[in-house]
C-alpha cells in the first residue's frame, strides 16, 4: 500500500506527496501532459527536442544542472508518445533546491538561441545513435506507419525525420512552452523524507505564483477500426531476417487492459512463455522471440517480434506464429499458466516499488490518467482476471483482419 | 515578493555522515561463505552465488560464459523448460552473469517464496547436465546474436580497445568469434562446472528484508556441498600484452553516420593509492552530466548525445576509458577536444566552486546509492571481491571531501600524458 496525500494549488497544479521516512533522500517528479502525439505532423520530434531545451536555463537561473549537483542531486527526463516527465533525486535536506529549480523553469524558460542550436545537434546525434546507425533501429518507424493511419502514434518520439528537428525555430519553442508547460497541465509529486506540511508550504511559495495557463483539451483523431490485414516488407543491411506482427489493443484505462497485459506475458514474456518454448527451443525457427506492448494511454499494439534462424524463410516463420496463436485460441489459457503470469506481475510491481523514483513516477502517471488511487488497486485488477477473461480477450485481439505484419529482410 | 535569483540554502556534502550498514558474515564448515545484509522495507530478497569461474579460468574461449549461461538449462531431474517455468511460476528472476574473475547466479524473489526456490537453485548449481541439444541451440543463437552485434560500431570498438590495452590472449582483452562458438564442446562445460562450481570457491551474498531463518535454509543446502576447503583464491590476471601502436581508425560500416570513439590507458587497480583520488578527477573530467567533457563536447559543441569517462570494473588490472559515439564528420574534432580538456586539467587549477559541485554531487550520489538493500550489498560485494575492507569505503568518502585542486592537478599531470593513451575510432 503506497500512502499519499493530494492537493491542488489555486493555479491548477496538482500536487501529490508521498512520505517515506526510511530514506535520507527525496524525489521531485514533474509530469507534463504533452507527448509526441500532440505534435504537428510536419514538426515531429518537437516534444522530445523541447525536453532537451528545458535544461538550457530558465528565467532567473542561468544553468539548471549545476545548482542541483551542488545540492547533491541528480536528474533526468524522458518523453514518450503520451507525456513528458522530469525527475530529480537529492538529499532530503536540500529539497527546496528542487522547488526553486523546477518552479523557475515552469514560470518561464530563458529561450536561448544558442541552447536551441546546440540541442538540435545533440538530438540529431541521438537520432543517429539509436535509430539510424543501429541494425533494426528504424523498425518502429515502419511499424507505426503501418499500424496507425490517422492517430498520431504514427510517428516515434524522436520524430519522423532529421529535418523536422533541424528546422525547429525559437518561435516554435516559445509557442509550445506557453501552450503546454503550464501549471494547469502539470502534476507535481514530492516523495521521500519530507512532510506534507513542508511540501504544502514549499509548493505555495514556489509554484503557486505561476500563472495557471489554459487547460489543454486534447482532440486527437481516433484510429479507425482496422478492416483488412496489412503487410509491409523492408530490405536492410542487417545480418538476420526479422519478423514483426502487431494487432491493435485497447487503451490504458480500458477494462481489458489487464487481461491484454497478461496475454503478452503468456505468449512471449520470457523463457517459459509459449512462443519461446515452441519456436525457439522446440521448432528452432527463431533465435529469439518476444511478445509485448508499450503501455500507451490511447489504444496501442500488441507486438510479436523475433529474429529468424538462418535458413528459415519469413513466410514459414510467419505461419508458425499464426499457428501458435490459433492454438492459443482453441486451447485457451491453463489455470497454472494464468497463475504464473499473475505471480510474475505481483513480483514486478513489488520490485518496482522498491525504488522511490519509481513510486513517485507511478503516482504522477496514475494522476495523469485521472485516478491516483489506481496505484493501490492495480495488482487487484490483475488478480481478478479470469480464464474466461483471457480467452475472450485473446479472441478479440487476434482477428486475422486486424494484423499488421512487417518482414524485415536481410540483404547482406 | 519572492526573489527567484537567490538559491535556497543547502546542506553541504562535507556535513553528510555516510554509513555503510554492517554485514553479517559466516563461513560454513565446507568453506562456503555467506554474507547477509538485512535492510529495506519491501518484502523482497536477492541471493547471489559468486563463483570464481570467470573467463580467466578457461582454457578454451567461451567455456566460462557458456557454462554460466547454460547452468539452468536442465538437470538430472528437470528439463530447461520445467526449471524456467518453476522460477517464473513464483515470479522469481534467475539471472546469470559471467565476468573475468567471477561468474554469478542471482535469484531475485519475494520473501515468501525464498524457501521453496533456494533448493531449486541448489539443484541447478549441483546437478546441471549441459544437454547437447541445449548447447546446440545456444551455439546457433549466440552466433546469430554476435553477427548482429558486429554491425554495431560501439560493440566493435569496445572489443578492440580491450585488445589494444590488454592483448588478445589476456582474459580482459580476448573476445568471442563465430569459430569459438562452433568449437564449443559439451565435455568442456561439464569439466569446467565440476572444477569451478562444484569444487571451486563460492561466496553467497544475501540482501533484502530478510525472512527469519533464511540463513538456515541456505546452510542446509550449501553447507553440505562438497566444496574445496582450500578456498582457492582468484587468479591474478597478469600477462598483459599491450599493443605497441596507439592510434587506430577502423571502418566497420561504409554507410555509418557515427563513429564510436574509445580513448584508453592503463590503470593499476583499486588497491593503488591514487585510486580514490582518481575517481574524483574522473568525475570532474567525464564522470557525470556536469563534467568537463559533457559541458564542452555535448553542451557547447553538440558533437554527441553523450560522452563519458570511467575506470573499468576489473580486479587485477584495469583501464581508464573515455567513450562516446559522435557524428562521423566530427570524430576527429571530438578527440581533439578530449585532449584539450586533459591539457586544461594539467595546466590550470580547478576552482573551488566547481570542485564543490563535484564533491557534493559524488556524496549525494553515494547517499542515494546507499538507499536500498541491493545497492548496499553491491558496494560490499565490490569491497569483498576486490580484497578490500570497509576502511576503503570510508577513505574514499574522506578523499571526496578533502582532495585539493593541487592534488588533482598533480594527478592529471601524471595520467593525462597524451602518449600514454590508446585512441580508436570505429565507423
Amino acid at each position: 500500500m503506497i500512502q499519499y496525500e493530494q492537493f491542488t494549488l489555486s493555479n491548477g497544479l496538482q500536487v501529490i506527496v508521498h512520505e517515506d521516512c526510511s530514506t535520507p533522500m527525496a524525489v521531485m517528479n514533474v509530469m507534463y501532459n504533452v507527448g509526441a502525439k500532440d505534435e504537428n505532423p510536419d514538426k515531429t520530434g518537437f516534444a522530445h527536442l523541447f525536453e532537451h531545451l528545458m535544461f538550457g536555463g530558465s528565467l532567473h537561473i542561468p544553468t539548471y544542472d549545476e545548482p542541483l549537483q551542488l545540492a547533491g542531486g541528480e536528474n533526468n527526463a524522458y518523453t514518450t508518445n503520451d507525456l513528458t516527465n522530469y525527475y530529480i533525486q537529492l538529499p532530503a535536506q536540500n529539497i527546496e533546491t528542487a522547488f526553486w529549480l523546477e518552479s523557475d523553469r515552469m514560470l518561464s524558460l530563458a529561450f536561448n538561441e544558442k541552447s536551441l542550436e546546440i540541442q538540435r545537434k545533440v538530438v540529431c546525434e541521438e537520432f543517429k545513435e539509436h535509430y539510424i546507425n543501429k541494425p533494426y533501429g528504424d523498425v518502429w518507424k515502419h511499424i507505426r506507419e503501418l499500424a496507425y493511419t490517422k492517430h498520431p502514434y504514427n510517428w516515434m518520439t524522436i520524430g519522423k525525420e532529421l529535418s523536422h528537428i533541424e528546422n525547429a525555430t525559437l518561435n516554435d519553442v516559445k509557442a509550445f512552452f506557453f501552450q503546454y508547460y503550464r501549471p494547469i497541465n502539470a502534476i507535481l509529486v514530492v516523495a521521500g523524507n519530507v512532510t506534507i506540511d513542508q511540501v504544502k508550504g514549499l509548493s505555495e511559495k514556489w509554484f503557486a505564483p505561476i500563472p495557471a495557463g489554459n487547460k489543454y483539451i486534447r482532440q486527437l483523431p481516433a484510429e479507425p477500426k482496422q478492416m483488412i490485414a496489412r503487410k509491409k516488407e523492408v530490405k536492410a543491411n542487417v545480418p538476420l531476417d526479422a519478423l514483426y506482427k502487431c494487432w491493435p489493443i485497447c487503451g490504458r484505462l480500458d477494462n481489458l487492459y489487464y487481461s491484454t497485459d497478461l496475454i503478452t506475458d503468456i505468449l512471449g514474456g520470457g523463457s517459459s512463455s509459449r512462443l519461446y518454448q515452441s519456436l525457439v527451443k522446440e521448432k528452432k525457427l527463431f533465435s529469439n522471440i518476444h511478445c509485448y506492448h508499450l503501455g500507451s494511454i490511447d489504444p496501442g499494439l500488441l507486438t510479436i517480434e523475433g529474429k529468424l534462424v538462418k535458413g528459415v524463410s519469413l513466410e514459414e516463420a510467419d505461419k508458425s506464429v499464426t499457428k501458435e496463436i490459433e492454438q492459443f485460441l482453441v486451447e485457451g489459457v491453463a489455470e497454472r499458466e494464468l497463475k504464473k503470469v499473475k505471480n510474475k506481475t505481483e513480483s514486478s510491481i513489488t520490485f518496482e516499488d522498491m525504488s522511490l523514483l519509481s513510486r513517485a513516477n507511478s503516482l504522477a502517471f496514475y494522476t495523469l490518467l485521472g485516478n491516483t488511487s489506481l496505484i493501490n488497486v492495480e495488482l487487484n485488477r490483475y488478480q481478478e482476471v479470469t480464464i474466461k477473461n483471457i480467452n475472450d480477450t485473446v479472441a478479440a485481439i487476434f482477428d486475422a483482419d486486424h494484423s499488421n505484419t512487417l518482414y524485415y529482410r536481410s540483404v547482406v | 515578493m519572492l526573489n527567484r535569483t537567490i538559491p535556497p540554502l543547502i546542506k553541504q556534502a562535507s556535513s553528510f555522515e555516510l554509513i555503510l550498514p554492517p554485514l553479517h558474515r559466516v563461513v560454513l564448515s565446507n568453506g562456503v561463505e555467506i554474507c547477509l545484509l538485512s535492510a529495506g522495507t519491501q518484502d523482497v530478497v536477492q541471493i547471489e552465488w559468486v563463483f570464481y569461474a570467470g573467463n580467466a579460468y578457461e582454457t578454451n574461449n567461451l567455456v566460462a560464459v557458456a557454462t554460466n549461461y547454460l547452468i539452468k538449462n536442465g538437470t538430472a531431474k528437470h528439463t530447461a523448460y520445467e526449471i524456467n517455468e518453476f522460477f517464473d511460476f513464483y515470479g522469481a528472476f534467475l539471472q546469470r552473469d559471467c565476468y573475468n574473475e567471477t561468474a554469478t547466479v542471482t535469484l531475485n524473489c519475494l520473501n515468501k517464496h525464498a524457501e521453496i526456490l533456494i533448493p531449486k537453485v541448489f539443484e541447478i548449481l549441483n546437478e546441471s547436465i549441459f544437454f547437447e541439444d541445449e548447447l546446440g541451440i545456444y551455439k546457433q543463437n549466440m552466433q546469430q546474436h554476435l553477427a548482429v552485434s558486429l554491425k554495431k560500431c560501439d560493440f566493435v570498438a569496445n572489443r578492440l580497445i580491450d585488445t589494444y590495452v590488454y592483448g588478445e590472449r589476456n582474459p580482459y582483452g580476448k573476445y568471442s568469434t563465430i569459430k569459438d562458438y562452433q568449437q564449443l564442446q559439451r565435455e568442456w562445460l561439464i569439466d569446467f562446472h565440476r572444477q569451478h562450481y562444484l569444487n571451486g570457491r563460492c561466496t553467497i551474498f544475501v540482501s533484502g528484508k530478510l525472512p527469519n531463518g533464511i540463513e538456515k535454509v541456505i546452510e542446509k543446502y550449501f553447507g553440505q556441498w562438497p566444496q574445496s576447503k582450500t578456498r582457492e583464491t582468484y587468479p591474478t590476471i597478469t600477462n598483459i600484452q599491450a599493443a605497441q601502436q596507439k592510434k587506430y581508425r577502423i571502418v566497420n560500416d561504409e554507410q555509418g553516420v557515427q563513429g564510436a570513439i574509445r580513448i584508453a590507458t592503463h590503470f593499476p587497480n583499486r588497491h593503488h593509492p591514487d585510486f580514490a583520488k582518481v575517481m574524483v578527477l574522473n568525475t570532474l573530467f567525464g564522470g557525470f552530466f556536469g563534467s568537463r567533457l559533457m559541458n564542452n563536447i555535448r553542451e557547447d559543441k553538440g558533437y554527441t548525445y553523450g560522452i563519458h569517462s570511467y575506470i573499468q570494473n576489473h580486479i587485477a588490472h584495469t583501464a581508464w576509458v573515455i567513450a562516446t559515439e559522435a557524428g562521423r564528420e566530427v570524430c576527429e574534432a571530438t578527440i581533439k577536444e578530449v585532449y584539450h580538456e586533459m591539457n586544461i586539467l594539467c595546466t590550470e587549477f580547478v576552482d573551488e566552486e566547481e570542485l564543490t559541485v563535484v564533491r557534493n554531487f559524488m556524496i549525494g550520489s553515494i547517499l542515494g546509492d546507499l538507499d536500498g538493500p541491493f545497492q548496499i550489498m553491491s558496494r560490499w560485494k565490490n569491497i569483498i571481491l576486490n580484497g578490500l575492507t570497509e576502511e576503503y569505503f570510508y577513505r574514499s568518502i574522506d578523499v571526496i571531501k578533502t582532495i585539493t585542486a593541487t592534488e588533482l592537478q598533480v594527478l592529471a599531470q601524471k595520467y593525462f600524458e597524451k602518449e600514454k593513451w590508446y585512441e580508436l575510432v570505429v565507423v
